[in-house]
């Protein structure tokens, strides 16, 4: 009887952690839910902060090339270089162009510059807006009777979702470049020959299919920061926390939009 | 003691809060607070760190909700108010943070021109401009236009602060502990522009602080914060001519500093 008690103490016990975390976890649902019905009840509202946009759309892009260039071309050098020796074996290495750009453009580079981008401009944001909450520079926005909803989330939220497929579109153009030196290097095809083979294989859906999936990412990407960052709490500790959680949250986020849109899209093929 | 400040209207009462409450938890920060400010006067809010002060000036701005309790500023209900009309009455309210909360990736010509712009879209560049170096001479920092926050001093940065909100003309303004954590002749310039202020810009304040010194020099009511109630209040003298211990403790330490 004793030992009875004593074990189902514990046991309840968990049980009421259990409840607190399912109810939290479902506010939290909520919050996410309340943020995006902000975005679009705001994002069609003016004063708009064209300005700040354009600032904005600049820091994320510009300041990305350079990585997404060094990505872009290793990839397309690497990813060519590996294919080969299969091809090679059946005498197929003349389907290697259109085999590369199915490669990348369906696949690779809405994934890849997503992934590089939620590292780098995700966490960016998360850590931006949380400082800014931390320190109280979003309530002074809030009591100075200016909107810092729209001033900070609406203009990161649209910038960083027009500047990626602009990003991927440059990725899959610069890692279809490495894919041709490779070939200009082993076949000494010329760069008109490889472009048209290239393309061959690549439908309206595929450049559609892609180009849809960056808007949806860049969304992503740019929600979760923002959500993460204007939300933070516990002062500097928040931080970090908030660049964190909006990398890793919006990589899974991307990979499960990845999974659901790629198989509507074959559904369509 | 205060030299004679502008005449306070007694008949037009600008913030008025009953029975407010407030907890975090289990921990009952605030437990009934009562307050009237009167048209042009400043009042002090002393109370020891951790009273909640911040919390109580936060609720009156509208950042934080009361669990109970009515706070009206300029004779509207905050809590009943949609977002439109919390934007047009808060217009009419400056807050200066404990923390300053300057915007730290803008220098401190746009900390200003950031709330005037979005408020006054009538202004041509060119007023913004001279209603920016206005208000920065008033503060006596016009030298510090093209510098960032994180240049300045923790004095400057509370002057420029104050001369954030001091730029859409508020009729209401909250100070939360203008000088904390500065130096003693710092202090008393802080203390001179917020006596300049009510003056010039003819305004009506609450000043939080924990600093008596500046208590004497701004308030013309004082009331102490204790145990999440106001349990003493009136001129600076009437305040401190008692016996009660948790008054005396803070007076004493003052004339040690003094
Ligand atoms: N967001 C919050 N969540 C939980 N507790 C809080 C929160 N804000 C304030 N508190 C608590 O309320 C109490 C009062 O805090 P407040 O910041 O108002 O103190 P204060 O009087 O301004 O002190 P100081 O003079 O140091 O600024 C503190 O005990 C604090 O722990
Ligand atoms: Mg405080």
């Amino acid at each position: 009887m004793d030992t009875a008690l004593k074990n189902s103490q514990p046991h309840q016990k968990s049980g009421t952690l259990q409840r607190k975390k399912i109810a939290s976890f479902f506010v939290s649902v909520y919050d996410v839910y309340k943020f995006i019905a902000g975005f679009f009840k705001e994002v069609f509202t003016g004063p708009y902060e064209f300005k700040e946009i354009v600032r904005q759309c600049y820091e994320i892009g510009c300041k990305s090339l350079a990585i997404i260039t060094l990505t872009a071309f290793i990839t397309g050098i690497v990813f060519t270089k590996q294919s080969r020796p299969s091809l090679s074996e059946f005498g197929a290495t003349s389907w290697l162009p259109s085999l590369i750009a199915i490669a990348i453009v369906r696949a690779l580079a809405p994934l890849m510059t997503a992934l590089v981008i939620a590292g780098k401009v995700g966490s960016n944001m998360g850590a931006e807006l949380a400082s800014m909450r931390v320190t109280e520079q979003i309530d002074a926005m809030e009591v100075s009777s200016t909107n810092p909803f729209k001033f900070l989330v609406i203009t990161r939220v649209l910038a960083i979702t027009i500047t990626l497929p602009v990003l991927v579109t440059y990725f899959a153009f610069l890692g279809l470049a490495g894919a041709y030196l490779n070939v200009h290097h082993n076949e000494s095809t010329s760069f008109t020959t490889f472009m048209t083979n290239a393309f061959v294989k690549i439908s309206f859906l595929d450049l559609f299919s892609s180009l849809f999936r960056s808007v949806v990412y860049g969304f992503t990407i740019g929600i979760t920061g923002c959500f993460k960052g204007y939300n933070a709490k516990q002062g500097t500790v928040g931080v970090g926390r908030a660049a964190n959680s909006a990398v890793v949250i919006s990589m899974f986020l991307i990979f499960i939009e990845e999974m659901v849109i790629v198989q509507i899209v074959n559904y369509f093929r | 003691m205060k030299s004679a400040g502008p005449k306070i209207d007694r008949n037009t009462i600008v913030i008025s809060i009953k029975d407010l409450q407030k907890s975090f938890g289990e921990m009952n920060v605030l437990r009934g607070i009562d307050l009237d400010l009167y048209k042009g006067e400043n009042v002090v809010i002393l109370g020891r760190s951790g009273s909640g002060k911040s919390v109580l000036i936060k609720i009156i701005a509208g950042l934080l909700k009361p669990d109970s309790g009515m706070v009206k500023l300029l004779g509207s209900e905050i809590n009943n108010l949609d977002k439109k009309e919390l934007l047009a009455l808060r217009l009419k309210i400056g807050f200066s943070f404990q923390s300053s909360a300057l915007y730290d990736g803008m220098s401190v010509w746009e900390n200003l021109q950031f709330p005037l712009v979005r408020n006054r879209r009538d202004l041509t560049k060119k007023q913004v401009n001279e209603t920016i170096e206005q208000v920065l001479n008033d503060v006596g920092l016009l030298q510090t236009i093209d510098q960032m926050p994180a240049e300045l001093s923790g004095g400057q940065k509370k002057r420029i602060g104050i001369a954030r909100m001091l730029i859409l003309h508020p009729e209401i303004i909250l100070y939360d502990e203008p000088t904390g954590g500065l130096d003693p002749v710092t202090c008393v310039e802080i203390n001179n522009l917020i006596n300049k202020v009510q003056l010039q810009y003819n305004t009506s304040s609450i000043i939080i602080t924990h600093d008596l010194s500046c208590a004497k020099s701004t308030g013309d009511r004082i009331v102490m914060l204790s145990d999440g109630i106001f349990f003493r209040q009136g001129s600076f003298e009437e305040v401190f001519n008692t016996d009660d211990e948790r008054v005396k403790s803070f007076y004493n330490y003052y004339i040690l500093n003094q």
